[in-house]
């Protein structure tokens, strides 16, 4: 292991109570015994879904497998071994039905900016969004909450589809950097493969989320540790060694993706204005 | 005089004062059935912790006719409690408080000093803060409370050490946080400095933190009692809900004494000196 990565370790016994209690008492308290995830191969589902299990019970689990007409093979393959493992129940919908009309006539045929790049980022919002509404009526037609599958450092890098796959419930990793993701997967015993294979969203064939950003999850997770956790300066994380453009990226954009982490700004009229200063948690009363 | 306290580790319901009176009568129950002469709730023990704008819905006066706490005075007939509340005052200030209850009256108040406003905290934009520190006598000994942050700060001990506390109770809803070692990482800074508190000023300490979970931040519980050598004579689990008693020998606070005689030799003038003069030089900047 990277030694820029030490101080990220965690104790995954630890970490593991943590988030099992977490998963089952916010699912639980407010009056639900089922949790449904998006299963799509990759380690974060994967991850959550023993966890999830751990926590509810297999028989109270089910993974939506939501496969688009190019999407990896070995996705679902992956996404079927870890229903297998666990034995939870799996529903497969594709989306390819759903989203296909809307990208012909809306995305492919009027391509609003000419760079492929923009057309490839709305479809891939499309499909995103097409999952979310799947798993919203799913959690619906299963009195099922949706169990969220998101990570610390796509949250940070803000690498996530606004009300897309990032929209869930309750959100059990996103506390947890990718590296500490890999290794509470590798104590749950995730199969192998999926914690050794390369992350992908998977929206178009070949795509990595490294390739992607631009920089690796290590360099990202390492980075985004001494900024955000440790609180420093980035032309102190520049001094430790790390890559100037590198840095400055990450710095951008957790900046400019704010605002996926955050309610909607609301325009204040009223004395008391929800988002702003109407404060109660969730948990009230619960 | 040897006695017996239990602590009552539980996980209140955010906002649901009734809810958490029945829990607390059922665990004051319960003490009495192990013959403990005192039970300690945690901090917000009656409200939940995060209560935020909640505070005048769920808050109390600390008196008999206020039917949240007429139950719980008459409780303390038969078995002293401490419990942490929101305390209204007359003239609608919301307080973190916590109650010594006894033989049907209140013994005292402690209102919480230091109100956190940063990382997860926000408390100083729902309460006020309390502007006493003071311990007081009860049928058990001479004791002081702290509640959560209070504990973070050397001086609230101190005071209450030199006031003549013999008992340090803290009430605390601490949230776990940093899983990189064996230990939590809050729990392992709760422990160091509880410890050393027992053992630096010869006191008994006696923890009772809560448990559960209020949007995604866990309390980790891990109350204890820690006698005045600082060796840790009972603990309750992490995570978990938990009635744990403590035998109370008062004999341990004179023989921590004859070995270390901290109290004996502090020079509290010197230290009230010191601090007039630091106040003062501060003042004049």
């Amino acid at each position: 292991m990277n030694d820029l990565l030490k101080p990220l370790q965690i104790n995954p016994d630890l970490a593991r109570k943590i988030i099992v209690a977490f998963i089952r008492e916010e699912i639980t308290r407010v009056g639900f015994s089922r949790g449904i995830l998006g299963l799509s191969g990759g380690i974060d589902s994967a991850l959550v879904a023993y966890l999830a299990v751990e926590a509810l019970g297999a028989e109270n689990v089910t993974g939506i497998l939501m496969p688009y007409r190019t999407s990896n093979p070995a996705s679902r393959a992956d996404a079927e071994l870890v229903a297998r493992q666990l034995g939870i129940a799996t529903r497969v919908i594709e989306i390819t039905p759903m989203v296909e009309p809307y990208l012909a006539q809306y995305v492919d045929a009027h391509p609003e900016r000419s760079e492929a790049q923009s057309k490839e980022r709305r479809r891939g919002n499309v499909m995103a969004r097409a999952r979310m509404i799947v798993l919203y009526d799913q959690s619906e037609a299963l009195r099922a909450l949706v169990i969220g599958t998101s990570n610390k450092t796509e949250a940070l890098l803000g690498y996530t589809t606004q009300f897309g796959d990032n929209a869930a419930a309750i959100q059990p990793l996103a506390d947890l950097y990718k590296f500490q993701v890999r290794q509470l997967a590798r104590a749950l015993n995730v199969p192998d493969a999926i914690i050794a294979k390369a992350p992908s969203a998977d929206l178009w064939q070949g795509q990595t989320d490294e390739g992607e950003l631009g920089f690796t999850y290590d360099d990202a997770d390492a980075i985004l540790y001494r900024l955000v956790d440790e609180r420093r300066h980035a032309d102190d994380v520049i001094a430790l060694g790390f890559d100037a453009r590198i840095v400055q990226r990450i710095v951008a954009l957790m900046q400019r993706n704010q605002f996926k982490r955050v309610l909607s700004p609301v325009a204040k009229i009223s004395a008391r204005t929800v988002g702003a200063d109407f404060l109660y948690n969730r948990d009230w009363g619960k | 005089m040897n006695f017996k306290i239990a602590l009552a580790q539980f996980a209140p319901r955010l906002g649901d004062v009734n809810a958490n009176l029945t829990r607390i009568l059922g665990l004051i129950a319960q003490s009495r059935a192990h013959n403990a002469d005192l039970v300690v709730f945690p901090e917000l023990a009656l409200t939940g912790y995060y209560v935020k704008d909640l505070q005048t819905q769920v808050a109390a006066r600390p008196r008999a006719d206020d039917p949240r706490f007429a139950p719980l005075l008459d409780a303390s007939r038969e078995i002293d409690i401490v419990i942490g509340f929101v305390e209204e005052d007359a003239r609608y200030r919301y307080f973190i408080s916590a109650a010594y209850l006894s033989a049907g009256r209140v013994a005292h108040i402690q209102r919480k000093v230091y109100l956190p406003t940063y990382r997860i905290f926000d408390d100083a934009r729902f309460f006020a803060p309390g502007n006493s520190l003071r311990a007081f006598d009860t049928r058990l000994g001479r004791a002081g409370m702290m509640i959560c942050e209070d504990a973070w700060h050397l001086s609230t001990p101190y005071v209450l050490w030199m006031d003549g506390a013999d008992f340090l109770i803290d009430l605390s809803a601490s949230p776990g946080y940093g899983v990189s070692d064996a230990e939590l990482a809050s729990a392992m800074s709760t422990d160091a400095f509880l410890r050393a508190y027992a053992e630096l000023t010869t006191t008994f300490v006696i923890y009772c933190n809560r448990v559960g979970i209020e949007d995604g931040i866990t309390f980790w519980g891990g109350s204890c009692v820690i006698a005045p050598d600082g060796a840790m004579i009972a603990r309750a689990p992490q995570f978990e809900e938990a009635l744990t008693c403590a035998e109370i020998d008062r004999d341990a606070l004179r023989r921590a004494r004859l070995r270390l005689p901290t109290l004996r030799d502090e020079q509290r003038e010197l230290v009230r000196h010191e601090l007039g003069r630091i106040a003062k030089r501060e003042l004049s900047q």
